[in-house]
């Protein structure tokens, strides 16, 4: 159910700017989310931050959420938008329910509506500020893929958004295999959230493992990752350096 | 397109809303700017939905008022189809169907507070988007950039009203202190199964903070509270 607040003022053109809603910035938003296919299914990795600009606002918004009986969906980007695309996704669910017919929405149907909805909004220019990433099992099955707020949509073995784009696929490249265990999967996943919480100012250091296998959702309670900062070369950086620069010599060495 | 992503809207005025054992406690400032100037120095920034859930409103005056207003209006209908107070969980989401679907002409963040017999007391915070977060206290406007540090420190599980009430007004007291756009009175609104009591803190009853000195009528009378002038024969 939608209600814009109605507004007269006559003037066509002006209207133009204001009658179509777009979504210019987004205020709220979640940062990446790192997504593996492993030996049983899918397993999802996200923090629990919500960030308000460089402000980290939110810290216990659940950014992975079931969808049906055989999907996880997770989500970056602006969280209002999640939360309507939930919204979406409940009246999708409830319609294939109300068909009482034994079928039930799979994880590549679940991403194609989305793909759908969210290439039509980008066409209108009033995208879903989101990154969704969509994981899933259905008779055997695995299925892992993302779609981006322009619509770009597509599967793979091992997904991630934002910052583990940069940061967590080169480390997924190098070291996903086919058939990872539970355990070895839940540490590849670390490893990547561990990298992004060093490197990603929006990482917050509270996070959940989500899995899906045939059997059904889990999420994991929220927890936190140890940190390393024990490195000889972390402990005086600057000794021995001549001014600022962190080391012996500093850019005078280049002078002389 | 332009992306703005660090640099939020800031917006005029301090707005808590804090969850204790059996309700909540919502907190204002009472500053309302025009710019440089202060329009209202005594305003009432903690609205009433229904008799059981009120709103801490924050951000534009306007656009603050015109969303309570038809939410007020579209809760009175509800609770005459329901036959019961509606819950605090259907006035937040209300709240959130006009922020998010006008996200882009409304410029306000609010902090929907009440209790209920089903949840207890409950608060909601909706900031600018329109995301709902259901949190056990909230804070909002400029003025909460001020407090993110206070509340990780003081915030407990379990208070009791009164430690609320005083967690309250010491929040909105310290943020007044620094915030340009906050400022004048304290009001606090405590809601619970028993009902809702208004409360009013003037800004001579507040503690003093760092370099804040006590008021005096003049200084006429530190003078002479000093004693006789040296070198008076």
């Amino acid at each position: 159910m939608t209600f814009t607040i109605p507004i007269d003022n006559g003037d066509a053109l002006k209207n133009a700017e204001t009658d179509s809603q777009r979504t210019l910035y987004p205020y709220v938003t979640g940062t990446s989310i790192v997504a593996i296919k492993y030996k049983e299914g899918v397993l999802m990795a996200s923090d629990m931050g919500g960030s308000y600009g460089s402000t980290l606002r939110y810290k216990n918004i659940e950014r992975v959420k079931a969808i049906g009986k055989h999907s996880l969906l997770g989500a970056s980007g602006e969280i209002s938008d999640f939360q309507e695309i939930l919204r979406y996704l409940d009246e999708l669910v409830l319609n294939d329910n109300m068909w009482d017919d034994g079928n039930s929405l799979g994880p590549k149907e679940v991403h194609n509506y989305l793909t759908r909805v969210m290439y039509n909004r980008r066409n209108k220019f009033n995208p879903l500020w989101n990154t969704l990433v969509l994981g899933g099992v259905k008779n055997g099955q695995s299925y892992l893929g993302m779609v981006s707020m322009i619509g770009v949509s597509f599967e793979d073995n091992h997904v991630a958004t934002g910052f583990g784009n940069h940061l967590a696929r080169p480390i997924l490249r190098d070291e996903w295999h086919a058939d990872l265990s539970f355990e070895d999967g839940v540490k590849l996943l670390e490893k990547c959230m561990r990298v992004l919480l060093y490197r990603d100012r929006s990482a917050i250091n509270k996070l959940q493992i989500s899995k899906i296998t045939e059997e059904g959702v889990t999420v994991s309670q929220p927890y936190s990752l140890k940190t390393f900062w024990e490195f000889q070369a972390f402990h005086n950086p600057t000794a021995g350096a001549q001014g600022s620069c962190g080391f012996p010599g500093g850019y005078l060495n280049e002078i002389f | 397109m332009d992306l703005n992503l660090d640099a939020p809207h800031s917006m005029g005025t301090t707005i808590i809303g804090v969850t204790y054992n059996g309700g909540v406690v919502l907190g204002a400032d009472s500053r309302t700017s025009t710019g440089m100037y202060v329009a209202n120095r005594a305003s009432d920034k903690i609205t009433q939905l229904t008799d059981n859930v009120y709103v801490c409103r924050s951000g534009s005056a306007a656009d603050s008022q015109v969303v309570s207003d038809y939410v007020r209006y579209f809760l009175h209908q509800h609770t005459i189809q329901l036959g019961q107070p509606a819950t605090v969980k259907v006035s937040a989401n209300l709240i959130r169907m006009l922020a998010y679907n006008n996200k882009n002409m409304l410029q306000t963040g609010l902090i929907v507070g009440g209790w209920d017999k089903y949840e207890g007391g409950k608060i909601y915070g909706i900031p600018l988007g329109g995301t709902v977060v259901e949190q056990p206290f909230a804070i909002e406007g400029s003025g909460s950039s001020y407090l993110y540090g206070f509340f990780d420190l003081a915030w407990k599980e379990n208070m009791t009203k009164e430690e609320a009430e005083q967690l309250v007004v010491k929040a909105v007291s310290l943020a007044i202190a620094r915030d340009g756009a906050s400022g004048g009175v304290v009001r606090t609104v405590i809601i619970n199964s028993e009902g809702v009591t208004r409360n009013f803190y003037p800004g001579d009853k507040l503690q003093l903070w760092h370099e804040e000195l006590e008021p005096q009528n003049s200084l006429l009378d530190i003078l002479n509270a000093a004693g006789p002038e040296p070198m008076a024969m």
